[in-house]
Protein backbone atom coordinates (compact mmCIF):
# COMPACT_ATOMS: atom_id res chain seq x y z
CA UNK A 1 0.00 0.00 0.00
CA UNK A 2 1.14 3.50 -0.81
CA UNK A 3 1.65 5.87 2.15
CA UNK A 4 1.56 9.62 1.76
CA UNK A 5 2.46 11.59 4.84
CA UNK A 6 0.79 15.00 4.75
CA UNK A 7 0.90 15.75 8.45
CA UNK A 8 4.28 17.48 8.63
CA UNK A 9 2.92 20.23 10.90
CA UNK A 10 2.25 17.55 13.52
CA UNK A 11 5.75 16.19 13.25
CA UNK A 12 8.33 15.41 10.60
CA UNK A 13 10.40 12.33 9.78
CA UNK A 14 13.99 12.53 11.01
CA UNK A 15 16.46 13.44 8.28
CA UNK A 16 19.01 10.69 7.56
CA UNK A 17 21.92 13.00 8.32
CA UNK A 18 20.34 13.74 11.68
CA UNK A 19 19.99 10.03 12.40
CA UNK A 20 23.64 9.47 11.48
CA UNK A 21 24.87 12.31 13.69
CA UNK A 22 22.66 11.25 16.60
CA UNK A 23 23.73 7.63 16.31
CA UNK A 24 27.32 8.74 16.62
CA UNK A 25 26.48 11.11 19.46
CA UNK A 26 24.83 8.31 21.45
CA UNK A 27 28.35 7.10 22.17
CA UNK A 28 29.32 10.48 23.64
CA UNK A 29 28.24 9.43 27.08
CA UNK A 30 30.32 11.93 28.97
CA UNK A 31 28.32 14.43 31.01
CA UNK A 32 28.81 17.70 29.16
CA UNK A 33 29.11 19.46 32.51
CA UNK A 34 32.12 17.33 33.52
CA UNK A 35 35.59 18.81 33.27
CA UNK A 36 37.31 15.66 31.98
CA UNK A 37 37.96 14.75 28.34
CA UNK A 38 34.69 12.83 27.76
CA UNK A 39 32.70 15.67 29.22
CA UNK A 40 34.55 18.17 27.05
CA UNK A 41 33.88 16.10 23.92
CA UNK A 42 30.15 16.25 24.59
CA UNK A 43 30.28 19.92 25.49
CA UNK A 44 32.05 20.72 22.22
CA UNK A 45 29.33 19.00 20.19
CA UNK A 46 26.66 20.85 22.13
CA UNK A 47 28.27 24.20 21.42
CA UNK A 48 28.43 23.38 17.70
CA UNK A 49 24.74 22.58 17.78
CA UNK A 50 24.01 25.81 19.64
CA UNK A 51 25.67 27.80 16.87
CA UNK A 52 23.66 26.00 14.21
CA UNK A 53 20.39 26.60 16.04
CA UNK A 54 21.30 30.26 16.56
CA UNK A 55 22.10 30.60 12.86
CA UNK A 56 18.74 29.26 11.67
CA UNK A 57 16.92 32.03 13.56
CA UNK A 58 19.61 34.66 13.10
CA UNK A 59 20.57 35.39 16.68
CA UNK A 60 23.83 35.18 18.71
CA UNK A 61 24.52 31.66 20.00
CA UNK A 62 24.62 32.73 23.64
CA UNK A 63 20.91 33.55 23.42
CA UNK A 64 20.04 29.87 22.85
CA UNK A 65 18.78 27.81 25.80
CA UNK A 66 18.06 24.17 25.02
CA UNK A 67 14.74 22.92 26.39
CA UNK A 68 12.62 19.78 26.10
CA UNK A 69 10.69 21.41 23.27
CA UNK A 70 8.64 24.47 22.36
CA UNK A 71 6.02 23.80 25.05
CA UNK A 72 8.67 24.17 27.75
CA UNK A 73 10.14 27.21 26.00
CA UNK A 74 6.70 28.87 25.87
CA UNK A 75 5.96 28.04 29.48
CA UNK A 76 9.37 29.40 30.49
CA UNK A 77 8.69 32.78 28.88
CA UNK A 78 5.33 33.19 30.57
CA UNK A 79 6.87 32.16 33.88
CA UNK A 80 9.47 34.95 33.62
CA UNK A 81 6.73 37.56 33.56
CA UNK A 82 4.58 35.79 36.07
CA UNK A 83 7.49 36.08 38.48
CA UNK A 84 8.00 39.76 37.68
CA UNK A 85 4.31 40.38 38.37
CA UNK A 86 4.58 38.41 41.63
CA UNK A 87 7.51 40.60 42.62
CA UNK A 88 5.32 43.67 42.21
CA UNK A 89 6.12 44.92 38.72
CA UNK A 90 3.86 47.73 37.58
CA UNK A 91 3.74 46.00 34.23
CA UNK A 92 1.27 43.36 35.25
CA UNK A 93 -0.56 42.43 32.08
CA UNK A 94 0.24 39.90 29.34
CA UNK A 95 -1.18 40.14 25.83
CA UNK A 96 -1.38 37.20 23.47
CA UNK A 97 -3.82 35.94 20.81
CA UNK A 98 -6.74 33.55 20.54
CA UNK A 99 -5.01 31.20 18.12
CA UNK A 100 -1.77 30.31 19.90
CA UNK A 101 -0.55 26.76 20.43
CA UNK A 102 -2.18 24.94 23.39
CA UNK A 103 1.02 25.36 25.42
CA UNK A 104 0.15 29.07 25.51
CA UNK A 105 -3.66 28.87 25.46
CA UNK A 106 -3.63 26.55 28.49
CA UNK A 107 -1.05 28.74 30.22
CA UNK A 108 -3.43 31.68 29.75
CA UNK A 109 -6.29 29.72 31.34
CA UNK A 110 -4.01 28.69 34.20
CA UNK A 111 -2.78 32.24 34.87
CA UNK A 112 -6.25 33.77 34.62
CA UNK A 113 -7.54 31.19 37.08
CA UNK A 114 -4.98 32.54 39.54
CA UNK A 115 -5.93 36.16 39.04
CA UNK A 116 -3.32 37.28 36.52
CA UNK A 117 -4.39 39.71 33.82
CA UNK A 118 -4.06 38.22 30.35
CA UNK A 119 -5.72 39.55 27.20
CA UNK A 120 -6.15 37.61 23.98
CA UNK A 121 -6.13 39.72 20.87
CA UNK A 122 -8.74 38.66 18.29
CA UNK A 123 -7.79 37.69 14.74
CA UNK A 124 -9.45 38.45 11.42
CA UNK A 125 -11.21 35.91 9.23
CA UNK A 126 -7.86 34.74 7.84
CA UNK A 127 -6.36 34.22 11.29
CA UNK A 128 -4.21 37.37 11.27
CA UNK A 129 -3.95 39.50 14.39
CA UNK A 130 -6.14 42.59 14.14
CA UNK A 131 -3.50 45.28 14.62
CA UNK A 132 -6.10 47.89 15.55
CA UNK A 133 -7.40 45.62 18.30
CA UNK A 134 -3.86 44.93 19.45
CA UNK A 135 -3.15 48.65 19.66
CA UNK A 136 -6.19 49.03 21.91
CA UNK A 137 -4.86 46.33 24.23
CA UNK A 138 -1.39 47.83 24.53
CA UNK A 139 -0.39 50.34 27.18
CA UNK A 140 2.32 50.97 29.75
CA UNK A 141 1.07 48.18 32.01
CA UNK A 142 1.83 45.41 29.48
CA UNK A 143 4.83 43.26 30.36
CA UNK A 144 4.80 40.73 27.53
CA UNK A 145 3.25 40.33 24.10
CA UNK A 146 3.30 36.78 22.75
CA UNK A 147 2.25 36.09 19.15
CA UNK A 148 3.07 32.97 17.18
CA UNK A 149 5.00 33.24 13.92
CA UNK A 150 2.93 30.94 11.72
CA UNK A 151 -0.16 29.01 12.77
CA UNK A 152 0.13 25.24 12.98
CA UNK A 153 -3.39 24.63 11.75
CA UNK A 154 -4.22 27.21 9.08
CA UNK A 155 -0.67 28.35 8.34
CA UNK A 156 -1.36 32.07 8.70
CA UNK A 157 1.78 34.12 9.24
CA UNK A 158 1.48 37.06 11.61
CA UNK A 159 2.65 40.62 10.92
CA UNK A 160 5.38 40.30 13.52
CA UNK A 161 7.38 43.33 12.44
CA UNK A 162 4.39 45.59 13.07
CA UNK A 163 3.50 43.75 16.27
CA UNK A 164 7.03 44.17 17.65
CA UNK A 165 6.96 47.88 16.83
CA UNK A 166 3.63 48.39 18.57
CA UNK A 167 4.70 46.39 21.62
CA UNK A 168 8.10 48.01 21.96
CA UNK A 169 6.50 51.42 21.66
CA UNK A 170 4.79 50.82 25.02
CA UNK A 171 7.87 49.16 26.51
CA UNK A 172 6.60 45.56 26.41
CA UNK A 173 8.78 42.59 25.54
CA UNK A 174 7.80 40.36 22.60
CA UNK A 175 7.86 36.60 22.32
CA UNK A 176 7.07 34.51 19.27
CA UNK A 177 6.53 30.79 19.00
CA UNK A 178 8.21 30.15 15.65
CA UNK A 179 7.94 26.35 15.84
CA UNK A 180 6.11 25.96 12.53
CA UNK A 181 8.20 28.44 10.56
CA UNK A 182 11.71 27.01 10.87
CA UNK A 183 13.11 25.80 7.56
CA UNK A 184 9.97 26.91 5.68
CA UNK A 185 10.31 30.68 5.66
CA UNK A 186 13.09 33.01 6.66
CA UNK A 187 13.12 33.63 10.40
CA UNK A 188 15.35 36.39 11.71
CA UNK A 189 15.02 37.20 15.37
CA UNK A 190 17.43 40.03 14.77
CA UNK A 191 15.52 41.68 11.88
CA UNK A 192 12.18 41.30 13.63
CA UNK A 193 13.56 42.66 16.90
CA UNK A 194 12.06 39.81 18.90
CA UNK A 195 13.02 39.42 22.56
CA UNK A 196 12.13 35.73 22.83
CA UNK A 197 11.60 32.96 20.31
CA UNK A 198 10.62 29.31 20.76
CA UNK A 199 11.36 26.43 18.44
CA UNK A 200 11.21 22.65 18.41
CA UNK A 201 13.48 20.23 16.54
CA UNK A 202 10.91 17.64 15.50
CA UNK A 203 9.07 20.12 13.28
CA UNK A 204 12.13 20.44 11.05
CA UNK A 205 13.34 16.84 10.66
CA UNK A 206 15.09 16.69 14.02
CA UNK A 207 14.35 14.49 17.02
CA UNK A 208 11.41 14.84 19.44
CA UNK A 209 11.92 16.00 23.00
CA UNK A 210 14.35 18.80 22.19
CA UNK A 211 13.76 22.45 21.47
CA UNK A 212 15.11 25.83 22.36
CA UNK A 213 14.21 29.18 23.73
CA UNK A 214 16.19 32.12 22.37
CA UNK A 215 16.45 35.09 24.71
CA UNK A 216 17.73 38.34 23.26
CA UNK A 217 20.42 40.23 25.13
CA UNK A 218 18.93 42.42 27.82
CA UNK A 219 15.57 40.65 27.99
CA UNK A 220 14.56 39.51 31.48
CA UNK A 221 15.12 35.88 32.35
CA UNK A 222 14.37 33.55 35.21
CA UNK A 223 14.79 29.76 35.13
CA UNK A 224 11.73 27.55 34.95
CA UNK A 225 13.54 24.30 35.71
CA UNK A 226 15.72 24.70 38.80
CA UNK A 227 18.69 22.51 39.58
CA UNK A 228 22.21 22.25 38.21
CA UNK A 229 24.01 25.11 36.48
CA UNK A 230 23.60 23.86 32.89
CA UNK A 231 22.89 26.44 30.18
CA UNK A 232 24.73 29.09 32.25
CA UNK A 233 22.27 28.52 35.07
CA UNK A 234 19.28 29.19 32.85
CA UNK A 235 17.86 25.68 32.51
CA UNK A 236 18.80 22.77 34.78
CA UNK A 237 19.02 19.13 33.78
CA UNK A 238 21.80 16.97 32.38
CA UNK A 239 22.45 17.77 28.73
CA UNK A 240 20.64 15.50 26.27
CA UNK A 241 23.69 15.35 24.03
CA UNK A 242 22.35 13.16 21.17
CA UNK A 243 19.12 15.16 20.88
CA UNK A 244 20.95 18.49 20.95
CA UNK A 245 23.41 17.25 18.31
CA UNK A 246 20.43 16.10 16.21
CA UNK A 247 18.76 19.47 16.54
CA UNK A 248 21.97 21.17 15.47
CA UNK A 249 22.27 19.09 12.29
CA UNK A 250 18.57 19.61 11.54
CA UNK A 251 19.03 23.38 11.96
CA UNK A 252 22.00 23.40 9.60
CA UNK A 253 19.97 21.57 6.93
CA UNK A 254 16.95 23.80 7.53
CA UNK A 255 18.99 26.93 6.96
CA UNK A 256 20.82 25.47 3.95
CA UNK A 257 17.64 24.33 2.16
CA UNK A 258 15.15 26.96 3.32
CA UNK A 259 14.78 28.92 0.07
CA UNK A 260 14.40 25.78 -2.07
CA UNK A 261 12.01 24.19 0.40
CA UNK A 262 9.86 27.30 0.57
CA UNK A 263 9.39 27.29 -3.20
CA UNK A 264 8.86 23.53 -3.45
CA UNK A 265 6.34 23.35 -0.58
CA UNK A 266 4.36 26.29 -1.91
CA UNK A 267 4.21 24.75 -5.37
CA UNK A 268 2.78 21.47 -4.08
CA UNK A 269 0.38 23.26 -1.76
CA UNK A 270 -0.91 25.43 -4.57
CA UNK A 271 -1.30 22.45 -6.89
CA UNK A 272 -3.41 20.75 -4.26
CA UNK A 273 -5.45 23.88 -3.52
CA UNK A 274 -6.23 24.48 -7.20
CA UNK A 275 -6.94 20.81 -7.80
CA UNK A 276 -9.39 20.66 -4.91
CA UNK A 277 -11.18 23.80 -6.08
CA UNK A 278 -11.42 22.39 -9.61
CA UNK A 279 -12.56 18.91 -8.69
CA UNK A 280 -14.71 19.34 -5.58
CA UNK A 281 -17.70 21.68 -5.47
CA UNK A 282 -18.44 23.80 -2.41
CA UNK A 283 -15.18 23.93 -0.49
CA UNK A 284 -13.77 26.65 1.73
CA UNK A 285 -10.04 27.34 1.95
CA UNK A 286 -9.15 28.49 5.46
CA UNK A 287 -6.42 30.88 6.56
CA UNK A 288 -4.58 33.66 4.81
CA UNK A 289 -3.62 32.88 1.23
CA UNK A 290 -0.97 35.59 1.02
CA UNK A 291 0.74 35.38 4.41
CA UNK A 292 0.92 31.63 4.77
CA UNK A 293 3.36 28.89 5.71
CA UNK A 294 4.26 27.45 2.31
CA UNK A 295 3.39 23.82 3.06
CA UNK A 296 0.11 24.27 4.91
CA UNK A 297 -3.33 23.95 3.32
CA UNK A 298 -6.45 23.90 5.50
CA UNK A 299 -9.71 23.16 3.75
CA UNK A 300 -13.29 22.83 4.98
CA UNK A 301 -15.68 20.52 3.19
CA UNK A 302 -19.24 21.49 4.11
CA UNK A 303 -21.59 18.50 4.69
CA UNK A 304 -18.68 16.14 5.29
CA UNK A 305 -17.30 15.58 8.78
CA UNK A 306 -13.54 15.88 9.29
CA UNK A 307 -12.83 12.74 11.24
CA UNK A 308 -14.63 10.62 8.66
CA UNK A 309 -12.69 12.30 5.86
CA UNK A 310 -9.45 11.74 7.76
CA UNK A 311 -10.17 8.04 8.28
CA UNK A 312 -11.31 7.39 4.71
CA UNK A 313 -8.09 9.07 3.56
CA UNK A 314 -6.15 6.97 6.07
CA UNK A 315 -7.62 3.83 4.52
CA UNK A 316 -6.09 5.02 1.24
CA UNK A 317 -2.74 5.60 2.96
CA UNK A 318 -3.04 9.40 3.06
CA UNK A 319 -2.25 10.90 6.45
CA UNK A 320 -3.69 14.29 7.37
CA UNK A 321 -5.20 16.00 10.41
CA UNK A 322 -8.57 17.61 11.15
CA UNK A 323 -10.04 20.42 13.23
CA UNK A 324 -13.07 18.26 13.94
CA UNK A 325 -14.08 17.84 17.57
CA UNK A 326 -14.47 14.13 17.00
CA UNK A 327 -10.77 13.69 16.50
CA UNK A 328 -9.64 16.03 19.26
CA UNK A 329 -10.69 13.97 22.23
CA UNK A 330 -12.11 17.15 23.76
CA UNK A 331 -15.44 17.32 21.88
CA UNK A 332 -14.51 20.87 20.90
CA UNK A 333 -13.83 21.72 17.30
CA UNK A 334 -10.76 23.76 16.37
CA UNK A 335 -10.54 26.98 18.40
CA UNK A 336 -8.23 28.38 15.74
CA UNK A 337 -10.97 28.19 13.12
CA UNK A 338 -13.73 29.32 15.51
CA UNK A 339 -11.63 32.35 16.55
CA UNK A 340 -11.22 33.20 12.87
CA UNK A 341 -15.00 33.35 12.64
CA UNK A 342 -15.31 30.05 10.76
CA UNK A 343 -18.74 28.47 11.15
CA UNK A 344 -18.88 25.52 13.56
CA UNK A 345 -19.90 23.05 10.85
CA UNK A 346 -16.99 24.18 8.68
CA UNK A 347 -14.65 23.70 11.63
CA UNK A 348 -15.94 20.14 12.09
CA UNK A 349 -15.33 19.52 8.39
CA UNK A 350 -11.81 20.92 8.17
CA UNK A 351 -8.82 18.99 6.94
CA UNK A 352 -5.21 20.14 7.20
CA UNK A 353 -2.75 18.98 4.58
CA UNK A 354 0.81 19.83 5.61
CA UNK A 355 3.64 19.15 3.19
CA UNK A 356 7.23 18.41 4.02
CA UNK A 357 10.57 17.77 2.35
CA UNK A 358 9.77 14.16 1.49
CA UNK A 359 6.57 14.92 -0.43
CA UNK A 360 6.52 15.08 -4.20
CA UNK A 361 4.12 16.31 -6.87
CA UNK A 362 3.09 12.68 -7.35
CA UNK A 363 1.64 12.79 -3.85
CA UNK A 364 -0.56 15.73 -4.85
CA UNK A 365 -1.84 13.80 -7.84
CA UNK A 366 -2.61 10.79 -5.65
CA UNK A 367 -4.59 12.91 -3.16
CA UNK A 368 -6.51 14.52 -6.01
CA UNK A 369 -7.42 11.05 -7.24
CA UNK A 370 -8.59 9.72 -3.85
CA UNK A 371 -10.12 12.75 -2.13
CA UNK A 372 -13.03 13.75 -4.43
CA UNK A 373 -14.88 10.39 -4.26
CA UNK A 374 -14.51 10.38 -0.46
CA UNK A 375 -16.12 13.81 -0.13
CA UNK A 376 -18.84 12.85 -2.58
CA UNK A 377 -19.63 9.68 -0.66
CA UNK A 378 -19.79 11.41 2.74
CA UNK A 379 -21.98 14.13 1.33
CA UNK A 380 -24.38 11.56 -0.05
CA UNK A 381 -24.58 9.99 3.39
CA UNK A 382 -25.03 13.34 5.16
CA UNK A 383 -28.18 14.82 6.68
CA UNK A 384 -27.12 18.33 5.79
CA UNK B 1 -8.73 7.35 25.74
CA UNK B 2 -5.78 5.03 25.92
CA UNK B 3 -4.76 3.74 22.57
CA UNK B 4 -7.78 5.42 21.11
CA UNK B 5 -6.99 5.09 17.43
CA UNK B 6 -5.89 1.47 17.62
CA UNK B 7 -8.87 0.66 19.80
CA UNK B 8 -11.61 1.38 17.35
CA UNK B 9 -10.46 2.42 13.91
CA UNK B 10 -8.95 -0.96 13.40
CA UNK B 11 -11.59 -2.96 15.20
CA UNK B 12 -12.63 -5.09 12.24
CA UNK B 13 -16.37 -4.65 12.85
CA UNK B 14 -16.20 -0.86 13.15
CA UNK B 15 -13.98 -0.62 10.12
CA UNK B 16 -16.28 -2.82 8.09
CA UNK B 17 -19.38 -0.77 8.96
CA UNK B 18 -17.51 2.48 8.36
CA UNK B 19 -16.26 1.35 4.96
CA UNK B 20 -19.46 -0.41 3.92
CA UNK B 21 -22.32 1.21 5.81
CA UNK B 22 -25.58 -0.78 5.64
CA UNK B 23 -29.03 0.58 4.85
CA UNK B 24 -27.96 4.10 3.95
CA UNK B 25 -30.58 6.22 2.24
CA UNK B 26 -30.22 6.48 -1.52
CA UNK B 27 -32.08 9.06 -3.53
CA UNK B 28 -32.63 6.64 -6.42
CA UNK B 29 -34.41 4.12 -4.26
CA UNK B 30 -37.55 6.20 -3.67
CA UNK B 31 -37.83 4.92 -0.12
CA UNK B 32 -41.12 6.10 1.38
CA UNK B 33 -40.81 6.15 5.17
CA UNK B 34 -43.67 5.56 7.58
CA UNK B 35 -41.76 7.37 10.28
CA UNK B 36 -38.76 9.73 10.38
CA UNK B 37 -36.58 10.74 13.32
CA UNK B 38 -34.05 13.57 13.44
CA UNK B 39 -31.59 13.75 16.32
CA UNK B 40 -28.18 15.17 17.16
CA UNK B 41 -26.58 18.56 17.24
CA UNK B 42 -24.25 20.31 14.92
CA UNK B 43 -22.26 21.68 17.85
CA UNK B 44 -21.39 18.10 18.73
CA UNK B 45 -20.56 17.33 15.12
CA UNK B 46 -23.09 14.54 14.77
CA UNK B 47 -26.53 14.77 13.24
CA UNK B 48 -28.74 11.94 12.10
CA UNK B 49 -31.95 11.08 10.30
CA UNK B 50 -33.52 7.65 10.65
CA UNK B 51 -36.38 6.54 8.36
CA UNK B 52 -38.44 3.42 8.94
CA UNK B 53 -41.06 1.37 7.14
CA UNK B 54 -43.41 -0.49 9.46
CA UNK B 55 -45.39 -3.66 8.78
CA UNK B 56 -47.35 -5.68 11.36
CA UNK B 57 -45.95 -3.62 14.23
CA UNK B 58 -42.40 -4.47 13.20
CA UNK B 59 -39.56 -2.67 11.44
CA UNK B 60 -39.77 -3.82 7.83
CA UNK B 61 -37.01 -1.65 6.45
CA UNK B 62 -34.77 1.15 7.64
CA UNK B 63 -32.71 3.87 5.95
CA UNK B 64 -30.53 6.53 7.50
CA UNK B 65 -28.35 9.55 6.87
CA UNK B 66 -25.57 10.81 9.11
CA UNK B 67 -23.37 13.83 9.28
CA UNK B 68 -20.75 12.60 11.67
CA UNK B 69 -17.55 10.87 12.53
CA UNK B 70 -16.58 7.28 11.79
CA UNK B 71 -18.09 5.87 14.97
CA UNK B 72 -21.36 7.72 14.24
CA UNK B 73 -21.46 6.11 10.80
CA UNK B 74 -20.51 2.66 12.08
CA UNK B 75 -22.88 2.74 15.04
CA UNK B 76 -25.84 3.88 12.94
CA UNK B 77 -25.09 1.21 10.39
CA UNK B 78 -24.98 -1.40 13.16
CA UNK B 79 -28.22 -0.08 14.69
CA UNK B 80 -29.94 -0.44 11.32
CA UNK B 81 -28.91 -4.09 11.11
CA UNK B 82 -30.04 -4.79 14.66
CA UNK B 83 -33.41 -3.10 14.15
CA UNK B 84 -34.65 -4.67 10.93
CA UNK B 85 -37.22 -7.35 11.68
CA UNK B 86 -37.68 -6.36 15.33
CA UNK B 87 -41.09 -5.55 16.78
CA UNK B 88 -41.56 -1.85 17.44
CA UNK B 89 -41.35 -2.58 21.15
CA UNK B 90 -38.04 -4.42 20.88
CA UNK B 91 -36.68 -1.85 18.46
CA UNK B 92 -37.61 0.90 20.92
CA UNK B 93 -35.51 -0.81 23.55
CA UNK B 94 -32.28 -1.07 21.55
CA UNK B 95 -29.77 0.63 23.82
CA UNK B 96 -26.52 2.44 23.01
CA UNK B 97 -24.78 -0.38 24.91
CA UNK B 98 -26.30 -3.01 22.64
CA UNK B 99 -25.04 -1.15 19.57
CA UNK B 100 -21.61 -0.61 21.06
CA UNK B 101 -21.33 -4.24 22.15
CA UNK B 102 -22.25 -5.42 18.66
CA UNK B 103 -19.46 -3.19 17.32
CA UNK B 104 -16.98 -4.73 19.73
CA UNK B 105 -16.82 -1.60 21.90
CA UNK B 106 -16.05 2.10 21.50
CA UNK B 107 -13.98 4.33 23.77
CA UNK B 108 -15.99 6.32 26.33
CA UNK B 109 -15.77 9.70 24.70
CA UNK B 110 -16.94 8.23 21.40
CA UNK B 111 -19.79 6.36 23.02
CA UNK B 112 -21.24 9.50 24.56
CA UNK B 113 -21.32 11.69 21.52
CA UNK B 114 -21.62 9.44 18.52
CA UNK B 115 -23.97 6.63 19.41
CA UNK B 116 -27.18 8.36 18.38
CA UNK B 117 -28.74 5.61 16.29
CA UNK B 118 -30.98 4.29 19.06
CA UNK B 119 -32.33 7.76 19.71
CA UNK B 120 -32.93 8.35 16.03
CA UNK B 121 -34.76 5.06 15.79
CA UNK B 122 -36.98 5.89 18.78
CA UNK B 123 -37.75 9.28 17.29
CA UNK B 124 -38.74 7.57 14.04
CA UNK B 125 -41.02 5.14 15.89
CA UNK B 126 -42.56 8.02 17.86
CA UNK B 127 -43.15 9.80 14.57
CA UNK B 128 -44.78 6.73 13.00
CA UNK B 129 -47.14 6.22 15.95
CA UNK B 130 -48.06 9.88 16.09
CA UNK B 131 -48.75 10.12 12.36
CA UNK B 132 -51.03 7.12 12.55
CA UNK B 133 -52.78 8.30 15.71
CA UNK B 134 -51.63 5.21 17.53
CA UNK B 135 -50.93 5.09 21.25
CA UNK B 136 -47.27 5.21 22.24
CA UNK B 137 -46.84 2.72 25.08
CA UNK B 138 -43.04 2.68 24.82
CA UNK B 139 -42.14 6.27 25.43
CA UNK B 140 -42.64 6.19 29.18
CA UNK B 141 -40.92 2.86 29.63
CA UNK B 142 -37.61 4.26 28.45
CA UNK B 143 -35.39 6.81 30.12
CA UNK B 144 -35.14 10.01 28.15
CA UNK B 145 -31.89 11.61 27.14
CA UNK B 146 -31.77 15.18 28.37
CA UNK B 147 -28.17 15.92 27.37
CA UNK B 148 -27.48 14.40 23.98
CA UNK B 149 -23.81 15.35 23.89
CA UNK B 150 -22.97 13.49 27.09
CA UNK B 151 -25.76 10.94 27.11
CA UNK B 152 -27.38 12.01 30.39
CA UNK B 153 -30.89 10.69 31.06
CA UNK B 154 -33.74 11.96 33.20
CA UNK B 155 -33.69 8.69 35.15
CA UNK B 156 -30.00 9.14 35.93
CA UNK B 157 -30.59 12.68 37.21
CA UNK B 158 -33.57 11.47 39.24
CA UNK B 159 -31.41 8.85 40.95
CA UNK B 160 -28.67 11.34 41.73
CA UNK B 161 -31.18 13.73 43.29
CA UNK B 162 -33.00 10.98 45.19
CA UNK B 163 -29.78 9.65 46.73
CA UNK B 164 -28.54 13.19 47.45
CA UNK B 165 -25.39 12.60 45.42
CA UNK B 166 -26.15 15.80 43.58
CA UNK B 167 -27.64 18.57 45.69
CA UNK B 168 -26.50 21.45 43.48
CA UNK B 169 -26.36 21.92 39.71
CA UNK B 170 -22.57 22.17 39.99
CA UNK B 171 -22.42 18.72 41.58
CA UNK B 172 -24.77 17.33 38.98
CA UNK B 173 -22.59 18.73 36.23
CA UNK B 174 -19.45 17.35 37.82
CA UNK B 175 -20.92 13.85 37.95
CA UNK B 176 -22.76 13.74 34.63
CA UNK B 177 -20.94 16.42 32.55
CA UNK B 178 -24.36 17.58 31.33
CA UNK B 179 -24.29 20.83 29.36
CA UNK B 180 -20.51 20.94 29.08
CA UNK B 181 -20.39 20.42 25.32
CA UNK B 182 -22.98 22.29 23.26
CA UNK B 183 -24.79 23.62 26.31
CA UNK B 184 -28.26 23.68 24.77
CA UNK B 185 -29.71 21.38 27.45
CA UNK B 186 -28.66 23.59 30.38
CA UNK B 187 -32.01 25.32 30.88
CA UNK B 188 -33.96 22.05 30.56
CA UNK B 189 -31.72 20.25 33.03
CA UNK B 190 -31.98 23.14 35.51
CA UNK B 191 -35.78 22.96 35.28
CA UNK B 192 -35.84 19.18 35.70
CA UNK B 193 -33.39 19.41 38.60
CA UNK B 194 -35.56 21.92 40.48
CA UNK B 195 -38.64 19.81 39.86
CA UNK B 196 -36.96 16.66 41.15
CA UNK B 197 -35.56 18.46 44.20
CA UNK B 198 -39.09 19.52 45.00
CA UNK B 199 -40.50 16.01 44.46
CA UNK B 200 -37.89 14.39 46.68
CA UNK B 201 -37.84 17.28 49.13
CA UNK B 202 -34.05 17.73 48.89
Amino acid sequence: MRFIYLDNNATTPIHEDVIAAMTEALALYGNASSMHAFGRDAALKIEEARQAVAAVIDTPSESIIFTSGASEANNTVFNIFREQIDLGSKRNRIVTTEIEHPSIIEMVTYLRGRGYKVDQCPVDSTGRVRLEALKELLSEDVALVSVMFGNNEIGTIQPLKEIVELAHAVGAYVHSDATQAIGKVEVSMNDLGLDYLSLSAHKFYGPKGIGALAVAKGAPYTPYVHGGHQEAGRRAGTYNTPAIVGMGVAATIAKRDQKDEEARLWKMREQLRKGILEQIPNVVINGNQEHCLPGTLDVSFPHAEGESILLYLDLEGIQVSTGSACASGSLEPSYVLLSSGVDIELAHGSIRFSFGRYNTEDDVAYVLEKLPPIIKRLREMSTL
Amino acid sequence: MSNFMAQWVYSPVVKDHFMNPRNTWDEKENFVPDGTGDVGSLACGDQMRVMIQVENDAIKAIRWLTYGCASAIASTSMMSELAVGLSLEDAYHISPDAITDALGGLPDHKFHCSVLGDKGLRAAIDDYLEKNNLPNPYQHAVAKIVCECNNVTDVQIENLVKTKQATTLEQLQEITKYGTTCGKCKADVAGLFDELKHIYNV
